[in-house]
């Protein structure tokens, strides 16, 4: 510590180099962090999904469809207390093509039940009708049972979009090509926030007549069982039911599902920490250059402090101390910044993740990284700094 | 007693496959309590001399011996450790650290032994005040004229409280006034103190200060 004065005086040495070096471990632990915590957001995406939930989906690929004939034969599977099927829509707001976010069409009966204890509805339009829901339904969505072309949204998308209660909202269809129009009957907020509150949910039934032609196809059906402990003699069950059909399906667990959705983004995790590798690689060559630079203009007086008696060891860890002040400081304030800028944003990459996290882990690992590469590009100057011979370095400045 | 014994010591430097010889197998004894002055031409082996003594360089071959200390024979950490408590040296270009203060530039050689900070503070107060410098404690080198920063430099080299003193053309880099001041502060630490000096100078006027003078010519005492 008493040589602490020393190193951060020579750190104010040359403030302009000091400060460009520190925004750069800065922003380098910034994007670190960042493309870090995508892979942490992704993670929570898997670990949000339940594990005593199934879903069964096509076996071939999830753009596949299943028939709605299957319902009923999967329901009757001993262990299954309910089943409820989904479609993808792939929507596109008509007035702004970049305008993007998840939609799904959903059972009337079984879908909204089924998660009922991930989710609770904060806001609900006002029924017309008997207000009567199905069974096991939140009493809350008779507004949107009531209304063919309702629709649920989650309480951010409703907030980004500044959408109101009970108004029309119009999605050009991709798959299913028209102009959809859709009203807002109710808005959910996610218990877990890792379940997102960027999707939006309306009735299987309005796409199923309007956009299929009343084919009834499913995108995949979701299983909520009696007893998890059966999930896996059930999914065996399910699968041979459907095994010598024109489409078999397989069944997991929703959290194999979520895990095996985002395995769909092929490489780009492993790309993102390559990305992440290369920008902290690029942090190290900066820091050491400063280092180098800031050791060679100090020959002098290096040699004077090896004169007045310090040592070769003291001097090389007051050389490292300077590397690691400097990487560690700009390293807690980008990973800290990530941490506090990014999660603050809630940013949810169009609704396809939940909102943006960065793990305490990963702020840590930053910080740890940031003094890895303090000491790595400390290493060579402090080196040379304690080998430097008092007697030349003298005559050069004398 | 003698504070320095530098007995039949050869210095033969390398330079690509050439050996310069600097040092020719040099005697010299310099009593506990006294000033020396060095002089002689350019190259003949002054500073060289002064390195020996203060153990920042080793000879080929000879024995420098410092107080009770055979320095050539001690290994290097010992030898940094020896000589922050045995050496105080003083520079032609004062050789300050320009981002510290004259009182923390004082307190360096302070950090290597364990003493607590405000003594570390108290003692070099004391050094800055000895040279005249109580004033000036919180300046930097760039706000100090060059004498100040030479009575910095000393200040510096006795805080630890050394019993031998090396300057290497101390008063080079200073006009008259500022040069006699220092000679006049290096006077009174030999007498009042009793510090050893071995001061290397080209100034006639400047050896004058010293008890006695040795002229080094070819790597060889002449007188």
């Amino acid at each position: 510590m008493k040589f602490a004065s020393l190193v951060l005086a020579n750190l104010g040495r040359n403030k302009v180099r000091t400060a460009l070096t520190l925004l750069s471990v800065v922003v380098a632990l910034f994007l670190f962090c960042t493309l870090r915590g995508v892979l942490d957001t992704l993670d929570s995406s898997i670990k949000v999904s339940s594990e005593t939930r199934l879903v069964s989906r096509n076996a071939i690929s999830l753009i596949f469809p299943l028939p709605l004939s299957y319902r009923d034969r999967i329901a009757a599977v001993p262990g299954v207390k309910s089943v409820g099927y989904a479609n993808w829509f792939g929507g596109r707001n008509p007035n702004d093509p970049g305008d993007f976010y998840a939609q799904f069409a959903v059972d009337d009966e079984n879908y909204l039940p089924i998660y009922a204890s991930d989710v609770e509805y904060t806001r609900a339009d006002r029924p017309q009708g008997s207000g009567a829901v199905p069974a096991g339904a939140d009493p809350k969505l008779a507004a949107f049972f009531e209304d063919r072309t309702g629709c649920v949204v989650g309480e951010k998308l409703m907030t980004d979009h500044k959408w109101k209660m009970g108004q029309t909202i119009h999605l050009a269809g991709t798959i299913f090509p028209g102009d959809w129009p859709f009203t807002i009957r109710a808005v959910y907020r996610a218990k877990n926030p890792a379940f997102g509150e960027q999707s939006m949910l309306f009735h299987w039934k309005y796409l199923n007549e309007k956009g299929m032609g009343g084919r009834g196809i499913v995108g995949w059906y979701v299983l909520e069982l009696a007893n998890p402990g059966q999930a896996g003699a059930i999914t065996k069950t399910v699968d041979a039911l459907f095994e010598n059909s024109a489409a078999s399906t397989h069944t997991e667990t929703e959290r194999a599902f979520q895990a095996g959705f985002v395995s769909m983004y092929g490489n780009v995790p492993f790309l993102i920490g390559l990305i992440g590798i290369a920008v902290v690689l690029s942090m190290l060559g900066v820091a050491a250059n400063t280092m180098m630079m800031a050791i060679r203009e100090r020959t002098g007086e290096l040699a004077v402090l090896k004169t007045l008696g310090f040592s070769d060891g003291t001097v090389f860890g007051i050389v490292l101390a300077e590397a690691l002040a400097l990487t560690g400081i700009g390293g807690t304030i980008g990973a800290l910044l990530a941490k506090f800028v990014i999660e603050g944003s809630r940013f949810t990459a169009m609704g396809f993740l939940p909102p943006m996290t960065v793990r305490w882990e990963t702020v840590i690992t930053g910080i740890l990284i940031a003094l890895l590469m303090g000491l790595v590009s400390g290493l060579v100057p402090a080196l040379r700094a304690s080998r430097l011979s008092v007697v030349d370095a003298l005559r050069r400045v004398e | 007693m003698a504070a320095v014994q530098v007995r039949d010591v050869r210095k033969t430097y390398q330079r690509d496959q050439q050996a310069i010889p600097v040092l020719d197998g040099l005697t010299l004894t310099v009593a506990d309590g006294d000033f020396a002055a060095l002089m002689g031409p350019s190259g003949s082996g002054k500073t060289t001399l002064l390195n020996l003594i203060g153990g920042i360089d080793r000879p080929t071959s000879g024995s420098v011996v410092v107080g009770d200390q055979d320095i050539a024979k001690l290994k290097p950490k010992p030898l940094a450790k020896w000589r922050s408590r045995n050496i105080g040296f003083i520079f032609q270009l004062y050789n300050l650290i320009p981002v510290l203060s004259a009182q923390e530039n004082v307190e360096l050689p302070l950090l290597l032994v364990k003493m607590k900070p405000k003594e570390r503070k108290d003692r070099a107060r004391f050094a800055l005040d000895l040279v005249g410098l109580g004033d000036r404690v919180k300046h930097y080198p760039r706000q100090l004229s060059g004498g100040q920063e030479q009575r910095v430099a000393i200040a510096r080299a006795v805080v630890s409280d050394p019993s031998v003193l090396l300057a290497d053309e101390p008063t080079g880099d200073l006009d008259r006034k500022s040069a006699d001041e220092i000679l006049e502060l290096l006077g009174r630490l030999n007498k009042e103190f009793k510090k050893t000096i071995v001061m290397v100078t080209h100034d006639p006027h400047a050896a004058e200060r010293a008890n006695r003078v040795l002229h080094l010519e070819k790597g060889v005492l002449s007188s």
